[in-house]
């Protein structure tokens, strides 16, 4: 009843200026706009890297040759000297490893079916490459550690390779021609989709998985330097074994195998992938810290903005507040009154402002292709935030209203 | 519950005004009993206190000393709340500049104190046509109050006045921005309301306008300067 009688005062009074209304909720309009597009950048930004996580699993280290600095970034890698097979049988035998495979690839390599020809990756692994990353053929089967020790001529497609050697989708069980060498199809990999984040993502099913030692032998060839080379190491730790230890022992370790003398630099680096995209996340939070506090201070400013307006409008409506105290309105009513007039044009702002935001998320979303991520949640705070600001801000000039004087708003003119 | 305890009662009542430096007294140790059913005019020159008077008998000022009643009740030991429910259901206001709320029509102006009324006052809405109706405005209840003229705003505000049934009627120069013809409807319609047990007190300076009430009091100075029964009423020639 009472609700009922300011808000309808409340609507004639923002109505009755629709310049000034706008004018006002301006800064709300602005404030609750930046904090729906934070918020839903924040939480796609959040739900892509929680994705790669997932995909890479937390608890796989990889050793690759060359140093790396703290930042995660690689320094001249490929210069570094290579890791080698009894590498790899070393780590197998630590207690803590649960699987590894070394990995030897190769780019732009010419595969040709009966039909087409396509240019991809190929990356050559042993059977623990199913099992360290978690990655099985779909249609088919995985390549056995026998066919590893024997250089069979076998491999897997991803899907995206598959589909494009061969478009009649019969890939499975039929032969191909990579630089020249046959090789028989025996399973297709399950798609993992795009890589990496904004915009710098590879195709992952856009490859060819076959045997460590046939993809040295036939593809890559050896290392002048190391024989039975490999280019990196992944290694899958034990469930329930620390990973930070993990990494540590396996560097100590490696540092013996390849003789670093006490106090010299580490000729090669142990990541954990989940590490580093959880490093990311944090810088995405920052980011996303950084736009909540320009959201706030937009909303403060924007409150001031409703605060210095509903002043006037007390001051203007000062004979009315006379009026309405005279008929039997009590400071209680008028406050309530002037309250609801702040919170209704807040709230409208909130709502503009979270049409204008849509339209900024949506946006965001076609340029760098991220989800678009607009949650209830999102529009519940987006439109708490604004009708708080109305409280917040509403108050004091409605306070002022409900402790006039009656007979001096009366006379007031 | 008439009779003998008045409806409205004053004893000693003095308002004093700072005006810089200069103590101005509005009122200076006012004595004023006023019993239900009575038609009282307020008269005297500008200045002479009549109008701070009114607005200490609608409770929308204290006094800077002195007491007074409504009903039996101190308004001193009332609070800003109190004073409030006070003006919503027991007195009703008609102003000479009428007051009303530009935004919104005639019906909604006399619904405005049904709807800040805490007690149960029934159908606001057929109340408020009713209440219109009674001061012959029951066609025009949509008209905004820039659509009337002055008598029909002034109607307006009467008819507000009354909606909350209040046992007291105050008027404050009801008739100063109207013709003369106007001022004899309107006070016509005052003196059926009085007929029908509303005590009404009007504050006017036009003797003309003293006339339809049934007491005089004069002020000068803040005092009480003559008091006098009325029984030569004025009716207005069509009335």
């Amino acid at each position: 009843m009472k609700i009922g009688l300011a808000a309808t005062s409340a609507a004639e009074a923002l109505f009755s200026n629709p310049l000034r209304s706008l004018l006002t909720m301006l800064g709300i309009i602005i404030g609750v706009a930046s904090v729906m597009v934070m918020m839903s950048i924040g939480e796609g930004a959040k739900a892509q890297i929680e994705a790669q996580i997932s995909s890479v699993g937390t608890n796989v280290v990889t050793l690759q040759p060359g140093s790396m600095n703290r930042g995660g970034r690689n320094q001249g890698g490929g210069s570094a000297r290579p890791f080698n097979e009894s590498d790899v049988a070393a780590i197998a035998e630590q207690p803590y490893v649960e699987a590894v495979t070394g990995s030897l690839s190769s780019q732009g390599v010419n595969a040709v079916s009966e039909e087409t020809n396509w240019v991809t990756s190929i990356q050559g692994a042993n059977a623990d490459f199913f099992e360290v990353n978690n990655w099985h053929a779909v249609e088919g089967r995985d390549f056995t550690q026998q066919e590893v020790q024997a250089g069979a001529a076998v491999a897997l497609l991803g899907k995206t390779t598959a589909t494009n050697l061969f478009p009649r989708g019969d890939a499975l069980g039929q032969r191909m021609r990579v630089n020249g060498i046959p090789i028989e199809i025996i399973g297709i990999l399950e798609a993992k989709g795009q890589s990496g984040g904004g915009g710098m993502g590879r195709d992952r099913d856009d490859m060819i998985l076959a045997p460590l030692s046939m993809v040295r032998n036939r593809i890559t060839g050896g290392n002048r330097w190391v024989s039975r080379h490999v280019s990196s190491i992944q290694v899958l730790v034990q469930d329930g074994y620390d990973v930070i230890e993990a990494q540590d022992e396996l560097a100590t370790l490696m540092r013996e195998r390849r003789r670093i003398e006490p106090g010299a630099q580490d000729n090669f680096s142990v990541v954990n992938f989940a590490d580093m995209i959880k490093q990311r996340a944090a810088v995405a939070e920052n980011m996303s810290m950084l736009l909540a506090f320009t959201a706030a201070v937009s909303l403060i400013v924007g409150g001031v903005g409703v605060m210095n307006i509903m002043l006037v409008s007390v001051t203007e409506r000062t004979r009315e507040i006379g009026l309405r105290m005279a008929v039997g309105a009590r400071g209680g009513d008028i406050l309530l009154q002037f309250l609801v007039e702040a919170v209704v044009l807040c709230t409208l702002g909130g709502i503009i402002g979270m049409g204008i935001g849509w339209v900024g998320v949506y946006a965001y979303a076609q340029i760098s292709q991220a989800p678009m991520l607009v949650s209830p949640i999102i529009v519940a705070t987006a439109l708490g935030a604004a009708a708080s600001v109305g409280l917040l801000f509403g108050f004091f000039p409605a306070r002022r209203a409900a402790q006039l004087d009656p007979i001096q708003a009366l006379r007031h003119d | 519950m008439t009779g003998t305890r008045p409806l409205i009662s004053c004893r000693g009542l003095t308002k004093v005004y700072r005006m810089g430096d200069q103590e101005v007294r509005a009122l200076d140790g006012v004595d004023l009993d006023i019993h239900e059913g009575e038609f009282v005019a307020i008269m005297g020159p500008s200045g002479s206190g009549k109008s701070s008077l009114m607005n200490l008998i609608g409770a929308l000022d204290r006094p800077s000393s002195g007491e007074m009643w409504i009903n039996g009740r101190a308004l001193s030991e009332m609070s800003r709340d109190e004073l409030a429910d006070l003006r919503n259901e027991t007195l009703g206001f008609v102003f000479q500049q009428f007051n009303l709320l530009a935004r919104q029509d005639a019906f909604q102006n006399v619904r405005l104190p049904l709807r800040y009324a805490r007690k149960e006052v029934g159908d606001i809405d057929a109340r408020a046509r009713e209440c219109l109706e009674l001061v012959g405005l029951g066609t025009r209840m949509d008209h905004r109050p820039m659509q009337l003229s002055g008598g029909q705003q002034q109607r307006v505000a009467i008819a507000r006045a009354l909606s909350n049934r209040p046992r007291i009627l105050l008027a404050d120069e009801p008739t100063g921005a109207l013709d003369t013809k106007t001022t004899d409807e309107i006070m016509n319609l005052m003196q059926d309301l009085n007929r029908q047990g509303i005590t009404i007190v009007v504050i006017t300076h036009e003797a003309e306008v003293a006339e339809y009430a049934k007491r005089q009091i004069h002020f000068r100075d803040g005092r009480i300067e003559t008091d006098t029964a009325h029984t030569d009423l004025k009716r207005a020639s069509g009335g």
